[in-house]
């Protein structure tokens, strides 16, 4: 990744011929029907910064943080732009023009990106503190008195927002390493961060789904953040620093595969070459780490997963792609394979289910109206479908649309694919265990 | 006076509302080109008018004060036609996005200029109904664009074109009055047939604002077929004589060889890359008929020497085949950053023999070509894969384009058969149509715009 839209391989930038084909697929463009706001558009400010056509102004810098980085106009653009990579390189130059505006996102970046996504231990402190206001009621308590009232404007607006933090972290449910009946495969299992702090059980039983297809799962108690924040909201520097941890904590000629189980991180670690290319101790390691990436639904159908013979009773499922797993890692046929490998289970179509949700990274945080937006639009369609579980593997969409169902009074039930998959071979087992 | 005048901005703010007018450069800036290669142009301003009384209105303030005017729908445009040219106003209709009522019993829709191409034909969907014009950009373009391009699609053997479709008009003219032509009658002889005038008339003549069209019952049946061939010569050759033998085929659209490796590159959906050219053939109608004329296709194809006949498993299939074709020209955009695509027509009879000329032309020009089209209509789009940094090669590509004119209107072709003249082919006009005709549609074009303001310096100076 370059620091600077003119340093970019103007291939990259010339690449995108403006057919318009991208703009159908773009939520800001059909929210507004403005070009600056289709890719189209953007790529074309980015491409009269390089040309020296247009100075960094506050709004070219505010038009880069309205775009939800979904990558949806990747998938359209017959013409193999590389979306991503240009978006990443634009935000990059404008966090360091420091033409971020808001003192309120200049904050957030602060807290966030610099501080507690760098240091998993601080993240994890912090997520403890988090768990603690929650269970001792003192969240309800506030609320009740009007205490959250003295928050910032920002904070009180998320502090409904806040996920509930899980009881108990990963690296207390999983072992470090833990073996098969049959060891065929060695994996890693990556734990993420949102996923770590709110869905550590997703990853116990993303452990428990390997586990069941015959590998010996490696998972370190504790992990650094990939740096997809960091990458996506301009950070390179942080982003190429954690990037180098994670390859020096799981040295990939040490595992078959290095398995992510949330979209988001996923296609962020499947570029770690682009990102360390000009780091020459890293740069064949990374290359070599990028190849052995794999989300573990990816992994599980290349492999043939082994179909669990007990269901979940009658369940009617519908499936919300998350846009980086489906735009950024074109995994969009294999998460719902999956799902139908369970009996019973019926998988009914979500309309716009690769549309994105609105969580998009902290997207949430800073351009919280278009979220909102988003957000209602998703809930209507999932509520559309009748269905009773809501399956998605992402935790930001899966926080995102549980907020969303929730204030809209639905019963929906939010589960990732992982987690109906390891219901159904635990349920396998005890009927198992009961018959024999 | 040119359009970022700020008494004019100010007056426009008032019509329409602030948030419909833009004029920062990073609001304008992305206005200033549409789809076709290496051409834009600066921006004045932006209007987005949500009502055909707000584009009256905004026409009125642009003639009173003299402000030049480039409608613009979704910018897809091929040959320069909303590029704006220096200081104009942009219009852009996609505001005006709806599709006002289909009207079943009588076959018609009514839709707002800026309702997306797809949009309408979805809409006549829900009545089992169909809006055949399917032009590769359905899914972005605008009725507004389709009608001022008069553009044709992958239907157009069987079905036709925008035209056929257009039953009436309304239509902003360049001093802010609002006209309407045609009806909802099938027949109608009442005066000129002004819609007509306006079809094809590249926003140079007035604004479209509102469409009245025709729709078709949609065919209960149909069959999609691939055929791939090793020379490209064998693919036309077979469309000739589909053709000859009566049959009247929905679609034949042809790719080569380098088109069809870009398009796998982006659809992966299995097109074999090893072929010289491949044929994407469509029959609908009756189930009986399709059956009948689908065998015969697919007789003609291998007797002309097709490897392979693939029919399409179903509808999903086929909807997967017709994607990946109208993504052909984007997708060849993988190969060098500037793609410049020709629209060159024949009479189908004289397909393989241009077809040939132009691969012929590629290698003397030391040029890269990929070629495709809507082959049935007899129109090709050789799409010269180049850069525009490179002048030496810029200087071939336009050696090559003279050549393949030359050459087309040689066999008593056309030099655009659906993209329109805009910037792009306006060096070549007076040569095709004659001095006379030229002239012809330049007084007329004066005396409807006598002060020039309508998308000026499009199809002539
Ligand atoms: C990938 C791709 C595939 C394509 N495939 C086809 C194809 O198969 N067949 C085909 O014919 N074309 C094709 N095109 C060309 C293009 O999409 C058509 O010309 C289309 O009709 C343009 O519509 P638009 O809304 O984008 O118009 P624009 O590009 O915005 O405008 C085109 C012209 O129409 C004028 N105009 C637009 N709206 C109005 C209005 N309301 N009133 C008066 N004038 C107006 C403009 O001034 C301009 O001159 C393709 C383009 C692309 C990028
Ligand atoms: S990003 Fe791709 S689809 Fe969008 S305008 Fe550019 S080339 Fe076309
Ligand atoms: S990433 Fe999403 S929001 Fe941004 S330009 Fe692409 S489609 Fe639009």
């Amino acid at each position: 990744m370059k620091a600077s839209l003119k340093s970019l391989d103007y291939s990259v930038l010339q690449q995108c011929m403006h057919c318009g084909m991208c703009l159908p697929a773009c939520p800001t463009y059909d929210a507004t029907k403005k070009e600056r706001h289709s890719p189209r558009g953007r790529i074309s400010l980015m491409r009269a910064v390089a040309d020296d056509e247009l100075k960094l102004t506050p709004a070219f810098a505010d038009e880069m943080s309205y775009c939800l980085g979904c990558l949806a106009c990747q998938t359209a653009c017959p013409a193999g732009v590389d979306y991503s990579n240009l978006l990443e390189t634009a935000r990059a130059e404008v966090a360091a023009s420091g033409l971020n505006r808001t003192v309120s996102s200049r904050f957030w970046r602060a807290v966030t990106i610099r501080g507690l996504f760098m240091n998993p231990r601080l993240l994890r402190v912090a997520g403890r503190l988090l768990r603690l206001y929650q269970r001792l009621g003192l969240q309800t308590a506030f609320r009740r008195i009007g205490l959250t009232r003295l928050l910032p404007a920002d904070l009180r607006r998320l502090e409904p927002q806040c996920p509930t933090v899980s009881p108990k972290f990963s690296h207390e449910l999983i072992r470090p390493v833990e073996l098969p009946a049959k060891k065929q495969h060695r994996v890693a299992l990556l734990t993420g961060c949102v996923q770590d702090l709110t869905f550590s059980d997703v990853n116990r039983d993303t452990a428990d789904v390997l586990l069941a297809n015959g590998c010996e799962v490696v998972t370190p108690p504790v992990q650094p953040c990939c740096g997809s924040l960091h990458a996506h909201n301009g950070e390179p520097g942080p982003a190429r620093t954690l990037a180098r941890r994670m390859i020096d904590l799981f040295p990939p000629s040490q595992f078959d595969t290095i398995i992510t189980n949330a979209g988001g991180c996923g296609n962020h670690l499947r570029h770690y070459g682009q990102l360390l290319a000009d780091d020459p101790a890293y740069a064949a390691r990374a290359k070599e780490w990028d190849a052995k990436v794999k989300d573990v639904h990816e992994w599980l159908l290349e492999k043939g997963c082994v179909a669990p013979r007990a269901g979940l009773g009658d369940l009617t499922v519908t499936y919300h792609d998350s846009c980086h797993l489906t735009h950024g890692q074109k995994v969009t046929r294999q998460p719902r394979d999956l799902l139908r490998l369970i009996p019973g289970l019926r998988l009914v179509e979500l309309p716009e289910a690769n549309w994105c949700c609105g969580s998009a990274g902290i997207y949430n945080i800073t351009q919280p109206e278009q979220s909102e937006q988003l957000l209602v639009r998703k809930v209507g369609h999932v509520i559309s479908t009748g269905a009773t579980v809501l399956a998605t593997a992402n935790p930001g969409c899966h926080l995102q649309i549980e907020r969303g169902l929730r204030q809209a009074g639905s019963p929906v039930t939010l589960l990732q694919p992982v987690t109906l998959l390891a219901r159904a071979y635990r349920k396998e087992r005890s009927a198992e265990s009961m018959t024999a | 006076m040119g359009a970022a005048d700020p008494t004019f901005v100010d007056a426009l703010r008032a019509t329409v509302g602030a948030p419909h007018v833009l004029t920062s450069p990073e609001d304008t800036l992305p206005y200033g080109f549409d789809g076709t290669a290496a051409l834009k142009g600066p921006v004045g301003a932006v209007v987005l008018p949500g009502s055909t009384e707000e584009v009256a209105a905004v026409m009125r303030l642009a003639h009173g004060r003299g402000v030049p005017v480039v409608t613009r729908g979704s910018g897809t445009g091929l040959s320069g036609g909303s590029v704006p040219s220096p200081g104009s106003l942009v219009l852009c209709l996609v505001r005006m996005d709806q599709v006002l009522a289909v009207d079943a019993p009588n076959l018609t829709v009514r839709v707002q200029a800026g309702a997306i191409t797809a949009a309408v034909d979805a809409a006549a969907n829900e009545h089992g109904l169909f809006y055949p014009p399917d032009p590769g950009s359905m899914k972005i373009s605008t009725i507004g664009g389709n009608v001022a391009e008069n553009s044709g699609g992958l239907r157009g053997l069987k079905y036709g074109v925008t035209r056929d479709y257009v039953m009436g008009l309304e239509v902003v003219l360049p001093d802010g009055r609002v006209a309407r032509f045609g009806n909802a009658c099938v027949k109608d002889v009442a005066g000129y047939s002004m819609k007509d005038l306006f079809i094809g008339s590249e926003g140079t003549l007035g604004i479209i604002t509102e469409v009245l069209l025709r729709l078709l019952p949609r065919p209960a049946a149909r069959r999609t077929m691939l055929a791939t061939y090793a020379t490209m010569e064998e693919a036309a050759q077979t469309v000739s004589d589909i053709i000859a033998a009566r049959i009247i085929p929905c679609t034949l659209e042809f790719l080569d060889r380098t088109t069809v490796g870009c398009v796998e590159d982006y659809a992966k959906i299995g097109l074999p890359r090893d072929c010289e050219a491949l044929l994407l053939m469509e029959t609908d109608g009756h189930p009986a008929a399709v059956a009948e004329e689908a065998g015969r296709m697919a007789e003609i194809a291998r007797a002309r020497g097709a490897r392979e006949v693939r029919t399409a498993a179903d509808e999903a299939e086929a909807a997967r085949l017709a994607t990946a074709r109208r993504s052909a020209f984007s997708a060849l955009a993988r190969v060098r950053p500037t793609t410049i695509l020709e629209d060159v027509t024949v009479p189908r009879d004289r397909l393989a023999e241009m077809v040939g000329y132009i691969a012929e032309v590629a290698k003397k020009r030391r040029l890269r070509v990929g070629t495709f089209g809507h082959m049935g209509d007899g129109n090709l789009h050789p799409t010269f894969l180049t850069d525009e940094r490179d002048a030496d090669e810029m200087a071939r590509v336009h050696e090559a384009l003279e050549d393949i004119v030359t050459k087309t209107l040689a066999v008593g072709g056309t030099i655009t058969g659906e993209h329109g003249v805009g910037l792009a082919k306006k060096a070549w006009l007076r040569r095709q149509v004659g001095e006379g005709s030229h002239d012809l549609m330049r007084e007329l074009k004066r005396a409807w715009d006598p002060r020039g303001l309508l998308n000026p310096g499009k199809i002539f100076d």
